[in-house]
């Protein structure tokens, strides 16, 4: 019914006509062996109306929670109209990789603003243009850490589930041995990592704040990896730099993380963005897309895509990653979103997810809750409930409201952002104090 | 040139502001930033026409004609966009209880049947974000299926001379090593060459069909048989999907294993280089080896992993919206796909015919999608190189195709018109690069420098490599 094909019969027969060819020649270079002799089995198409009906029926089957109590690697924060409405230029929606420079400036600044932002924001030297998402953010910069003779890597237990998963996945086929550093309390032991660390190791890889929302002793780490040729990877939840020390001001060799905070829908998990920085030491090692800035033949001002020689179309076989697009749309966002709430914004945003955070855990303990680890914390934390969890989900749910995120049958991990104002915190509250008490 | 976001900052200024919050502020003492941010500080205005002026020095689909070999720059509709913002599925946790995102997961079931109709596939998975990602999601799959059966000697990946750089690198980050088929006359595999490769150590054949040269291989049902035979399997790598829906299907040539990029395709954007999205599909015999975290019908959830599954290849549940605007596109064309394909190959075959008078087509047979021009001898006579006529191409609102791909093709220029662009449009482009080929012949200069009147002249690329500015610093 619908199509975008813009010929006409008429068109296609001039056309036809023109290059001496019917369509059954056209298409004769199919060999008949493997043509398809009947109709694709789907329906006939549909119109415009037909189609975002049946589409919007699928989204209304879901939930839309008004307010969200869990992050959990996925976090909800105000998006602002500017950024939406400037995001969906159609110029930078419907470009392709910027291979063309002289055409393609808007988009390459864009991406040299972004990692400009990412840069300054981490502490380090340089950023790529991104990769899919923090998951393989971490799993890509363990690949840039081999060394001769060293393939093996420490992981912090208290990384998301799921970036160890898919460091796992990365790696399974490769002479690599990964080992897990043991957290006490909820936080990684630097004990455990230092018991560890041998000549065969490349890459220490710790989460900051980890998984629980806990702060790891992130200088105690650097500290404690005194062979220069391990190196110290941080993950980080690039909004809580709004109020913590940047990775390159305590030694981090390369910071990765998801950087969805940054003005991207939840979106049921992508696409989001996956960042990477680095110091010059390593920068050619970092896979992906690297936009840099160089003159053109008048000597003006001009930006690339650069450093092409690590990448798979030029190195095939020998490129360390087989990465070709990158998270472009989503870099475009978030260097959007940042320049929309500026310094004084983000030091904003990150300080009310603090703070929100902090009064949830304190009114929850004050009605028989318990914080699990008594460590510091940012904005989440994981709680020791009285109730069953899935009773506290289905009783906030009902309320419209997103628990925490189940771990177990009674520990909670909580997530407070800056959409959640005072009062409803009070007010989510007193729905639990009620379970608790009813 | 625009300014850079950096230079325009003034102190004090925000676009944005948030609504008090009268709580107690948490300090985070040895923990606490203790320098400054150094971000922009802009009013929302000034914001705005910064971006716009940015957007005004970007080319889209929607800017103009893009026949970018391979990377098929089709119509990106503007309902593919507005079903992705739609709160029931712009404002979805990822980890939301089952019950709360039914709609969802019945979408994506509709998604994976319908690609695996259309490709011939028994079941898909979402999770890969990306083509390249999908191959090596595909040949994790390839490499646990004959651990499983025990094959272990299987190291070995067959990867064609005109294969798509991601295809040996996804291979090498699998484990496996590989080694390059080359291409025969025709632009097909070598068969002879192929015979001579495929063993007891063969764990794959990689290929592209139609392959990069646009060209559908005559003898793809004996190589898939040879492959088998010898107990590899088949990886299709499905760039080039969009040329042969409703005409043929991997799964009916013998593919064991294809990925798709939906931002080819199914018309989803690619956003200035991403995000993609790249499903896998599989044959029966390969579903238990699929990702955690794919929807799969006989798993109870989400979380539940296929037996022998291969792990997880990123967070949660893949591009999602993306996947999203892909099913919008399926619904929207239906069975229509095959007009799709077949507008696909009409427009390239008029492109290439009215061409080859004055060019020189690589592999002049008729061809699916895309074909490909050598420029070798325009370099020889004029020395004007593909790069130097693309460049010309930019001063007349047209994106230039894909230049020196694949390898194989000296001077390579890779058009893909494809079948979203009208009789006209493409007669305007023949037209064009008709006049610029008598350019090359009346003043090669004109081409050399080129080009004129774009926001910045030819860039120098060498200086960018060898003095890398990776970010902005302050004067």
């Amino acid at each position: 019914m619908g199509t975008y094909i813009p010929h006409t019969k008429q068109d296609q027969i001039d056309m036809l006509t023109s290059i001496s060819q019917t369509w059954d020649t056209l298409l004769s270079t199919i060999p008949s062996n493997v043509r398809l002799k009947r109709e694709l089995n789907l329906p006939e198409g549909l119109s415009e109306f037909e189609v975002y009906h049946k589409m919007k029926a699928y989204a209304s089957e879901n939930v839309v929670f008004n307010t969200i109590l869990r992050g959990a690697g996925a976090y909800d924060h105000y998006i602002p109209s500017v950024v939406r409405h400037l995001s969906a230029r159609e110029e930078f929606v419907t470009a392709y990789t910027p291979y063309q420079s002289e055409l393609s400036q808007g988009v390459l600044q864009s991406i040299f603003e972004f990692q400009s932002m990412m840069a300054s924001l981490t502490g380090m030297d340089a950023a790529n243009a991104s990769v899919y998402d923090g998951a393989t953010a971490a799993a890509e910069a363990i690949a840039m850490s081999y060394e001769r003779g060293r393939r093996t890597i420490l992981l912090s237990a208290a990384l998301h589930p799921q970036t160890i998963e898919v460091i796992q996945t990365y790696t399974q086929e490769l002479d690599v041995t990964i080992k897990m550093i043991d957290t006490v309390d909820g936080r990684t032991s630097i004990e455990s990592m230092s018991k560890q660390l041998d000549e065969s190791v490349c890459a220490v890889l710790i989460s900051h704040p980890n998984y629980f929302g806990i702060l790891e002793d992130v200088k105690g780490f650097r500290t404690a990896i005194i062979d220069s040729k391990v190196k110290y990877i941080v993950s980080v939840n690039p909004m809580t730099l709004g109020r913590l020390a940047n990775p390159g001001s305590y030694g981090a060799d390369i910071v990765v993380g998801e950087a969805q905070p940054f003005g991207l829908n939840l979106a049921f998990g992508g696409p989001y963005l996956g960042f990477m920085c680095t110091s010059d030491k390593y920068v050619r090692r970092l896979p992906g897309r690297i936009v840099g800035q160089t003159v053109d033949s008048q000597g003006k001002r001009a930006f690339t895509l650069t450093l092409q020689a690590r990448e798979q179309h030029i190195r095939r076989e020998k490129a360390s990653s087989s990465i070709c697009s990158n998270q472009a749309h989503c870099a475009l966002t978030a260097a959007m979103y940042l320049g929309a709430i500026g310094p004084q914004g983000l030091k904003e945003v990150a300080t009310q997810c603090a703070n929100k955070a902090h009064a949830l855990a304190s009114k929850l303990e004050k009605i028989g809750y318990t914080l699990t680890y008594k460590q510091p914390f940012f904005h989440e934390f994981v709680t020791t409930t009285p109730i069953s969890t899935t009773l506290i989900e289905q009783t906030l749910a009902n309320h419209n409201i997103l628990s925490g995120l189940i771990l177990d049958d009674h520990h909670m991990l909580w997530c407070v952002s800056e959409t959640t104002s005072d009062d409803k915190l009070d007010e989510i509250v007193a729905i639990l104090k009620e379970v608790h008490h009813g | 040139m625009a300014k850079l976001i950096f230079e325009l900052s003034s102190l004090g200024h925000q676009a944005v502001t948030f609504p008090p919050s009268h709580l107690p502020t948490v300090s985070f003492d040895e923990f606490e930033n203790q320098g400054s941010i150094d971000l922009p500080e802009i009013a929302e205005i000034d914001l705005v026409r910064h971006y716009i002026g940015l957007s005004k020095m970007a080319h889209g689909v929607d800017t103009g004609f893009y026949p970018l070999g391979s990377c098929t720059m089709k119509y990106n509709p503007k309902l593919n966009e507005d079903v992705a913002s739609l709160e029931g599925f712009a404002k979805i946790h990822p980890l939301q209880p089952l019950w709360s995102v039914q709609g969802n997961l019945k979408a994506m079931r509709h998604l994976q049947d319908a690609l695996s109709e259309i490709c011939g596939m028994d079941e898909f998975t979402l999770q890969p974000a990306a083509g390249a990602h999908g191959e090596f999601t595909g040949m994790l799959i390839i490499a646990a299926y004959h651990r499983q059966n025990n094959d272990l000697k299987r190291s070995k990946v067959i990867v064609p001379d005109a294969a798509h750089g991601t295809n040996p690198a996804s291979a090498v980050m699998a484990g496996f090593d590989v080694v390059t088929v080359k291409s025969n006359a025709c632009g097909g595999v070598d068969l002879d060459e192929l015979r001579s490769l495929v063993d007891e150590n063969t764990a794959a054949l990689m290929l592209t069909n139609p392959n990069t040269l646009g060209l559908f291989d005559p003898n793809i049902k004996e190589i898939a048989d040879l492959v088998h035979e010898a107990g590899g399997l088949l990886y299709y790598d499905g760039a080039n999907l969009n040329a042969i829906m409703g005409l043929s299907r991997p799964g009916d040539m013998g593919f064991d294993v294809v990925h798709l990029n939906l931002h080819k395709t199914f018309s989803t954007p690619h956003g200035g280089g991403g995000p993609g999205s790249g499903p896998v599909g599989v044959k029966a015999h390969l579903i238990p080896y699929l990702p955690k975290g794919s929807y799969l019908k006989d798993l109870p959830t989400l979380e539940s992993p296929p037996a022998l599954s291969i792990g997880r290849m990123r967070s949660f549940h893949g591009n999602f919206l993306t996947t999203m605007r892909a099913l919008t596109y399926i619904l929207f064309n239906g069975k229509g796909l095959k007009e799709v394909s077949m507008n696909a190959v009409l427009n390239a075959n008029y492109m290439m015919h009215h061409l080859s008078d004055v060019y020189t087509v690589a592999y002049p047979q008729t061809c699916m999608h895309e074909f490909v021009l050598t420029l070798e001898k325009e370099k020889d006579q004029y020395n004007v190189s593909a790069k130097d006529l693309s460049k010309a191409m930019l001063d007349h609102n047209m994106h230039p195709p894909t230049m020196y791909f694949p390898q194989i093709v000296h001077e390579a220029l890779m058009i893909e018109p494809n079948e979203t662009e009208s009789k006209t449009t493409l007669d305007e482009a023949i037209t064009l690069l008709k006049q610029l080929h008598q350019t090359m012949i009346d003043d090669p200069a004109y081409l050399q420098n080129a080009p004129y009147t774009t926001p910045v002249l030819r860039v120098d690329d060498v200086l960018a490599a060898r003095v890398p500015i990776l970010k902005y610093h302050k004067e």
